[in-house]
């Protein structure tokens, strides 16, 4: 156990990584299953034990292969990270059970096993994104997850997935490539790539424009990555093409992976200069998260494919965070940061639940989901719990993220923003109702009025992330506690 | 039982009959409905023994979970959340009784998920009468409106829908956007979300802000339909009458002037209101929703909607009294909760029975449906007594008290304001009695589609939902399921007259002698 407990940060991501090639070479659909649940069950385990450590020892420091840093590449994993990683691999233990039905039924035999090598490496590389703290080594993880993720949204069985793709593989490799090139230009700068070194230096060189330069094609980046309102267009069609599995997936985990990773670089790598507020950007920087939330909210009002629906209300909810982010008080940092977990839980068990009817009918298209609340009860129920969550309705996780940010922007003294919060989820309550009058209101086209409930396989993953949806939402106390801890720490480290 | 089980479980006990009925339903009619039955006397029986131990004195207190580090859902009891669970719990009993009669009499579909979200309705609104803070205020406030959207759209036509949709944007409009922001805005300010007697805001807040607070508190209580944000209550009369009569006319209603008055009292404290004058100018808001409601009622040939119309002017006499902010005031509001609530619910059983066994919705068609009925229209015109506020009824004493408090601070243009109400009750109400016993019945013939319409139904072969004759031809009254609730609730309506002062020392220790 000590060898566990001392080589946990690194096993958190050694186990995925190296788990991986070994479904390419058995290279069988259902072996290949077998072997990645066990994995994510693994790393599922060995995050508990992590959040545990982190919470009794507080930050732990690793250096890879006993290498130290500023030279040696180190992990660096505090409350936030560990959350993340508690968040990765949660959502992946819950999707692979749920991943063997979907995409059997979505993605032709022969390349089932690549899709599970693909989740592996995936969850690898977001993972190792959480807990590096090494600002080279974030790049190498972020292209890890990134590669395996255009893979994953290609393998989608319309062809469309293919240009979704393609589009996200070319918006993702510029967002990876400016943060290179901000990252060159801070090397330049200062010589070091360690989180904690470059805190130290950064500041010496705050006026220069070169470092002025970095932080916006660093922030530029991570923008395309974790889809800030206007950098969220290769989002809709990856989330839609892309098997449900991986929609899931992906939903519930790579854009809060690079929101955290975007937190580690404004919070502690510049957390020296508070570059929100010394550049005076903190500004700019609330009205894109405000406008993604509108916008998000307002184009979701008019999909007709649930899926995109849900896509844009992602890249809504994703405003939520930056603005908490943004707001700079520590109850709205906390709220941000729970968001990631909570908006996590709620996005997952709703894609999975589209994913259930997708098994079933064929279709996430509006019109057809007409009279769903009698042919598929339980996944139209957890469609609208689900849709509670996003409103942000009490006793689900949504209330609680939403209590946390408007507490904030109140604190702040910023009352306008906490009226556009509340604004933005009353559009919240629109587009999830139009998806509920559909499915309660109308009655099932002829011929498909048999009620035909998706496997359990299916379901129960699904009710499982949805539990935790309502269970975190009405006792809070521990996502609570952490959120609100880190983000202390991390605004303390910007005084 | 120690008191905090006892609060848990009436929590527990509508939760559990709900479940109970969701699974009986499907096998057994009967047995759904004695589940509710049952489910609703024992949870009367909890209600009334913790009203004792109040009055006693007592003021117990659990908590179930901490929602968020700091903030927990509790439960407090004190004398205003017990009047009002009181009465939800006592009417639903009532209400029940009378909901097999009509739901069966109408043979209106889907009565199980109906009788489940009753009950999950009432769980909420004994919620909202327990909540020791105003974060658990809000959870239960939040579900009554989720649980009822389904009763509200309970036919599936487009109009339901539409209403549903009416009803829905409201409220939960209103409740995030004002209710919320004023909840999380009071935790930023005081620190804590605890009522407590003379109000957590009282010194920890600008004079400013504790006004702006109050405004977003009253309109975020979208449920006391204070004008403009009172339609969803007309929009909402798409329901069964059940719903109409126990949910619009006295639970969800009553939560949304019930939360009015708690906040009034326990967060801002009277004294405060009074001091900042922050209450003020919603005062005259209550005041011309009370005018304007009331002509606009008087303008509504359909008998729901204009008691829809009455409820909207009805519920701000008791904002009003919270408004002016004096003892004596909040005290008339209280007061009015329960006289309102045994009268507008005698009303609406009987709009009920009319529209179920006459088949008549509109006020002009019942002439001489009086003598039809007589027993319905009879409660009806006591019924109207009280909310028209004359002795010895009980609407009396809520009115008098509100027109105390309007002289105690000189504001005599709110007793104006009772007196020309009172005189629009009279010109809205009367004319449907009048109408019932002396107006000249027209002649039947386009109504007798009516008669098609049910033809295809078999009649109600139940002795319990036949229609009462008492043996004089001409006479078809209400058959018993639904006739003796009505005629209960009006009892209740003389009674509470001569009980009034019982429920002022009941309440004595919140606002004095």
């Amino acid at each position: 156990m000590s060898f566990i407990a001392e080589h946990i940060s690194v096993l958190m991501v050694m186990v995925p990584l190296m788990a991986a090639p070994f479904c390419v070479i058995v290279r069988h659909g259902a072996v290949s299953w077998g072997w990645a649940t066990l994995v994510t069950l693994v790393s599922f385990g060995l995050s508990i034990v992590l959040m545990q450590h982190v919470l009794t020892n507080g930050t732990i420091v690793y250096d890879l292969g006993g290498w130290e840093g500023p030279w040696g590449i180190v992990y660096h994993i505090d409350e936030v990270g560990a959350l993340v990683v508690l968040i990765v691999s949660a959502i992946a233990a819950i999707v692979m059970p749920y991943a063997k039905e979907s995409i059997e039924r979505e993605i032709p035999k022969e390349r089932h096993y690549l899709a599970y090598c693909m989740m592996l490496l995936c969850i690898a590389g977001l993972i190792g994104m959480a807990v590096t703290g090494d600002a080279f080594n974030l790049f190498v993880f972020l292209e890890v997850s990134s590669l395996a993720t255009y893979v994953l949204i290609a393998l989608g069985n319309d062809r469309r997935a293919l240009t979704a793709a393609l589009r996200y593989l070319i918006l993702g490799t510029v967002g990876a490539t400016f943060y290179v090139i901000g990252l060159g230009m801070i090397y330049m700068m200062t010589g070091s790539l360690n989180m904690t070194d470059l805190a130290g230096l950064l500041p010496a060189v705050q006026n220069t424009g070169t470092v002025h330069v970095a932080l916006a094609f660093i922030v530029v980046g991570f923008g395309l990555k974790l889809a800030l309102f206007p950098l969220h267009v290769w989002l809709p069609n990856a989330y839609t093409f892309a098997p449900s599995a991986v929609t899931a997936f992906l939903a519930a985990t790579a854009t809060k992976v690079a929101v955290y990773a975007l937190i580690r670089l404004i919070f502690t790598v510049f957390g020296d200069i508070d570059p929100l507020e010394t550049y005076g950007v903190r500004p700019a920087v609330m009205v894109l998260a405000i406008a993604g939330m509108f916008a998000g909210s307002l184009v979701a009002i008019y999909q007709s494919n649930v899926k995109r629906l849900l896509a844009y209300s992602s890249v809504a909810q994703v405003g939520y965070m930056i603005l908490g982010i943004s707001i700079g008080n520590a109850p709205a940092m906390a709220g941000g940061i729970i968001h990631m977990f909570n908006h996590a839980l709620m996005k997952g068990a709703l894609f999975m639940a589209l994913g259930c009817v997708f098994y079933v009918i064929g279709s996430v298209k509006l019109e057809d989901m007409a009279g769903l609340g009698k042919r598929m009860p339980l996944t139209a129920a957890a469609i609208v719990a689900g849709g509670f969550s996003l409103i942000g309705v009490p006793l689900t996780v949504g209330f609680i993220s939403k209590f946390y940010l408007v507490e904030g922007a109140l604190a702040a003294g910023m009352w306008p923003v906490a009226l556009l919060i509340m604004l933005s989820s009353l559009l919240a309550v629109i587009y999830v109702w139009r998806v509920v009058e559909v499915m309660y209101f109308r009655s099932p086209a002829i011929g498909c009025e048999n009620r035909t409930e998706a496997p359990m396989s299916l379901l129960v993953p699904t009710y499982i992330l949805l539990g935790a949806a309502f269970w975190f939402g009405i006792d809070a106390t521990f996502t609570g506690d952490v959120a609100m801890s880190a983000a202390q720490t991390l605004l303390g480290g910007s005084k | 039982m120690s008191p905090e089980i006892l609060i848990l479980l009436s929590l527990a006990i509508p939760f559990i009959g709900s479940l109970l009925i969701l699974f009986a339903g499907p096998a057994s009619a009967n047995v759904r409905d004695g589940l509710t039955v049952v489910t609703a006397v024992v949870l009367f029986g909890v209600v009334w023994h913790l009203i004792q131990l109040v009055d006693a004195g007592a003021r117990p207190s659990v908590s179930l979970v901490e929602m968020l580090p700091g903030l927990s859902i509790t439960f407090t009891l004190e004398p205003l959340g017990m009047i009002f669970a009181g009465i939800a719990s006592f009417l639903w009993i009532v209400t029940s009784f009378y909901a097999f009669g009509y739901m069966r009499g109408h043979h209106e579909s889907n009565q199980t998920r109906f009788f489940f979200c009753f009950a999950i309705a009432i769980m909420s609104a004994i919620g909202i009468a327990y909540a020791g803070n105003m974060l658990t205020l809000f959870v239960f406030y939040e579900v009554l409106t989720i649980s009822t959207f389904p009763l509200v759209a309970h036919s599936g036509t487009d109009e339901a829908r539409r209403a549903g949709r009416v009803y829905l944007g409201i409220l939960i409009g209103t409740s995030i956007t004002f209710l919320l922001t004023a909840t999380i805005w009071t935790y930023v300010e005081a620190g804590t979300l605890d009522f407590r007697e003379g109000g957590i805001l009282a010194g920890n807040a600008p004079a400013g802000v504790i006004a702006v607070l109050f405004g977003l508190y009253i309109y975020g209580i979208g449920k006391a339909a204070l004008m403009p944000f009172h339609r969803w209550l007309p929009a909402a009369m798409v329901a069964p009458t059940p719903v109409s009569a126990l949910l619009h006319a006295v639970a969800v209603v009553k939560a949304g002037v019930f939360s009015v008055v708690k906040v009034s009292v326990y967060i801002f404290g009277l004294d405060t209101l009074q001091s900042t004058g922050a209450s003020t100018w919603l005062a005259y808001v209550a005041g011309a929703t009370i005018l304007i409601a009331s002509l606009v009622a008087m303008t509504k040939d359909n008998l729901k909607a204009r008691l829809a119309y009455s409820t909207i002017s009805q519920l701000s006499y008791i904002v009003l009294g919270a408004m002016l902010a004096t003892n004596i005031g909040a005290l008339g509001s209280t007061l009015h909760i329960v006289m309102h609530a045994f009268g507008k619910i005698t009303l609406f059983f009987c709009a009920g029975a009319i529209i179920v066994f006459a088949h008549k919705t509109e006020i002009s068609d019942m002439r001489g449906l009086g003598r039809k009925m007589p027993v319905t229209f009879f409660c009806f015109f006591i019924a109207s007594l009280s909310i028209i506020g004359l002795p010895p009824l009980g609407g009396t004493w809520s009115k008098w008290y509100l027109a105390l408090a309007a002289a105690e601070t000189d504001q005599v243009i709110f007793i104006a304001v009772l007196m020309i109400s009172s005189l629009l009750n009279i010109a809205y109400l009367m004319p449907v009695v009048l109408y019932g016993y002396f107006g000249k019945e027209k002649p039947e013939t386009h109504h007798a589609h009516d008669h098609d319409d049910h033809g295809h139904h078999a009649p109600p072969d139940h002795p319990m939902l036949r229609h009462l004759t008492f043996g004089r031809p001409g006479v078809a009254e209400a058959p018993v399921m639904c006739l003796a609730p009505i005629v209960l609730t009006t009892i209740g309506c003389f009674v509470l007259f001569f009980y009034a002062d019982r429920i002022r020392l009941f309440l004595e220790p919140v606002f004095g002698g």
